[in-house]
């Protein structure tokens, strides 16, 4: 226990108070000096730095926003269509309330992608950050499931033919995947069973796994301090420090960042009002027209495609056809060959690392092309999911994947730019053409956009290091202002 | 880490607790897993779908309801029938041999995978990701299909196209043909659905 502290009689009555509280109750005091006034934060965070508060945000928004529609929405295969359209026209301001929530999905993913964004261009996944990143790369999971589940409940027709699909994806796992899918299911077709859980799942289960990761994302920084836009450590050893220990580099987080982060609040709240007031449905995409018809278990409408967030996943799922699978045969022959011939090992791991390759072939379905049955492989559906997956699941591995000697995009290479500024051109096409109905053209695109995005992490160990490298300043670039 | 030496003995019955506990805690998870699976009112619906097809004319399909998903029943042309031999080539599986027990009953097992030549019955449900395809049941080139198209269906999902016997052509998403369910006539024009006479 810690000390009882004694306070003079002469106090004012509002110190005795804070007296008696941190008395009682030294924990909060303690972690408000960790957290906050004496979480000191680099000097020269900028622009990209808006996002991470703004992301917290949004999540109390969709939490209390969430609250209210659910004293109104009903749960059940025949009313929950009919409940939506109540809380839009029938419960005072409820069309507002409904609105903030969906135009708040759509924003929290705005907001993520621009966080990610950050951390990579400006190296805060690398080390000691990787846990921060794979906490966060958990809570962008997490948040798709959330965002997947809650699209099921106003139960229109793209909600329905939505879930459909994406259920089915699981049916794709070999052996298990037919009775998985039906489990979550609960029921041989999407229906009452389903809307019930992912009800549940959406409202209970998965914001508390959201909040309970949020917070280790959150400590994990706290703990290891934040990276900046120059990548240079400012409470590492070398780091010059005040008297107190205090880094010169940084500033406390509150007062200094809380009063900037509202200001980017301020900004924020303009343009999420604008949209909940002007363009709630946003042309489409973020309330899709198809989803004000009521769910019709009977008829596909003539073009579904998931909300805008989902569509790069989306797109890599359906480049992935037989011919792609060929293509994606004979990229690996050639890494293996390229491995077995460059690189010193001994003789019975290449025939192994042969072997195994093969075995991969087959279940690729390479030796599909005589046309034999058995040679089939797996289905290329399979490999769709297994594709659409790990473009998300890849993102986890980055802090092993970047090699390059230094953290921040500022001091790479110039054509590390436009290495990075292709990708965000490639993730933005394969985004658009998920949202387009299937055509030759477009799958082709996506066939070689996929190919670009997942070259892009599985050769940055090998590109991360190339190219001459700018000298890193001791210190943060900054100037007072 | 301390330097009391371990307790062995504290040590075995610390490792015995929380396996015994590791075990409880799995057979606790058996319930809510369970309760996952469909229900019993769930695995009760489904009985079979009677269907009266005197009113159904040539190149026209009716959709009926069975287990929650759309049966279509599509009565073809002569010339819809003649078209489909010839399109053996361009499909994957024209011979409905794959997974036959799941997809083709034994009475469908021919060329117009159906039991009266001209009446097709399938359930509108792709075999790829569960989306029902639409008709496009008029010949000629038209957007998202081959020119030389002779009528079928048309995935909106993920564009698969299956021909007006329900099989899948080849290199597209769905891996089958379209499932042909159980069903038999009670007389020329009265269609039972989900229910064969193979007892």
């Amino acid at each position: 226990m810690a000390e009882f502290k004694e306070i003079s009689p002469n106090a004012s009555a509002t110190e005795k108070l804070t007296n008696w509280f941190e008395n009682r109750f030294p924990t909060a005091f303690f972690e408000y000096k960790k957290h906050m006034s004496e979480y000191y934060a680099p000097k020269n965070f900028n622009f990209w730095y808006f996002f991470g508060s703004l992301a917290m945000l949004v999540l109390v928004i969709q939490i209390v926003t969430g609250i209210f529609l659910v004293m109104h929405y009903k749960p059940d295969a025949a009313k929950a269509f009919e409940s939506v359209e109540y809380i839009m026209r029938d419960v005072p301001w409820g069309w507002l309330v409904r609105y903030m929530h969906s135009t708040g999905a759509s924003a929290f993913f705005i907001v993520v992608y621009l966080h990610m964004y950050r951390g990579l261009i400006y190296g805060s996944f690398r080390k000691p950050r990787e846990l921060v990143w794979i906490f966060g790369c958990a809570i962008f999971l997490v948040l798709m499931a959330e965002a997947f589940m809650g699209y099921l409940l106003p139960w229109g027709q793209m909600s329905y033919w939505g879930a459909q699909v994406i259920i089915n994806l699981f049916s794709a796992i070999p052996f298990v995947g037919p009775d998985l899918s039906i489990l979550i299911r609960g029921d041989y077709v999407v229906g009452d069973a389903t809307l019930n859980r992912f009800f549940s799942f959406h409202v209970i289960a998965v914001p508390l796994v959201l909040l309970g990761l949020v917070v280790a994302h959150l400590l994990a920084l706290h703990d290891v301090g934040s990276n900046n836009p120059d990548g240079v450590e400012i409470k590492g050893p070398k780091a010059p420090k005040d008297a107190a220990g205090h880094p010169l580099d940084g500033i406390p987080f509150h007062p200094y960042y809380t009063i900037h982060d509202i200001f980017g609040v301020g900004v924020f709240l303009m343009v999420f009002t604008a949209i909940i007031f002007f363009a709630p449905e946003f042309g489409g995409y973020f309330l899709e027209y198809n989803n004000f018809i009521p769910a019709d278990p009977l008829k596909t409408p003539a073009h579904i495609a998931p909300v805008w967030y989902f569509t790069p996943y989306y797109s890599m799922l359906r480049a992935i056809t037989t011919q792609m699978m060929y293509a994606l045969s004979l990229i690996l022959v050639v890494a293996v060959a390229w491995t077995i011939l460059k690189v010193r090992m001994p003789g019975f791991i290449k025939a192994a690392l042969a072997g195994v390759t093969f075995v991969v072939l087959w279940t690729f379905g390479a030796f599909g092309i005589t046309g034999i049955d058995l040679l089939q492989g797996i289905d290329p559906k399979f490999w769709g999911v297994v594709v659409m997956g790990g473009a998300v699941i890849i993102l986890f591995f980055l802090p092993w994947l970047d090699h390059s000697p230094v953290k921040s995009i500022r001091y790479r290479p110039s054509w590390h730019k436009w290495v990075y500024a292709v990708f965000v051109v490639v993730f933005v096409v394969l985004a658009y053409l998920g949202t387009q109905p299937p055509s030759p053209t477009g799958q082709l695109v996506s066939q070689v956009g996929t190919l670009f995005y997942f070259g892009f992490f599985l050769l940055m160990p090998w590109w991360s290091r190339l190219g001459e490298f700018k000298p890193v300043p001791d210190r943060i670039t900054f100037a007072a202002h | 880490m301390s330097d009391t030496p371990t307790d062995a003995s504290k040590r075995t019955w610390l490792i015995a607790s929380s396996c015994a506990g590791v075990v409880g805690a799995g057979f606790a998870a058996v319930p809510f897993v369970s309760s996952f699976a469909p229900s019993e009112r769930a695995k009760a619906a489904g009985a079979p779908v009677e269907v009266d097809i005197s009113n159904l004319k040539p190149d026209e399909k009716l959709t009926v309801e069975w287990r929650g998903k759309p049966v279509w029943i599509l009565k073809r042309t002569q010339d819809q029938l003649a078209a489909l031999p010839k399109l053996d080539e361009q499909l994957a599986d024209p011979q409905s041999k794959r997974k036959p027990d799941e997809l083709t009953p034994v009475y469908a097992r021919n060329e117009h995978r159906s039991i009266k030549e001209d009446v097709l019955v399938v359930v509108g449900i792709c075999t790829h990701l569960g989306c029902s395809p639409s008709d496009r049941f008029q010949a000629g080139p038209q957007p998202s299909l081959p020119d030389d198209w002779k009528g079928g269906f048309l995935c909106p999902c993920h564009g698969s196209t299956f021909d007006l016997a329900g099989r899948v052509f080849k290199n597209k998403p769905a891996p089958d043909n379209l499932e042909v369910p159980p069903h038999m006539y009670l007389s020329d024009t009265r269609l039972v659905i989900g229910e064969d006479k193979k007892a």
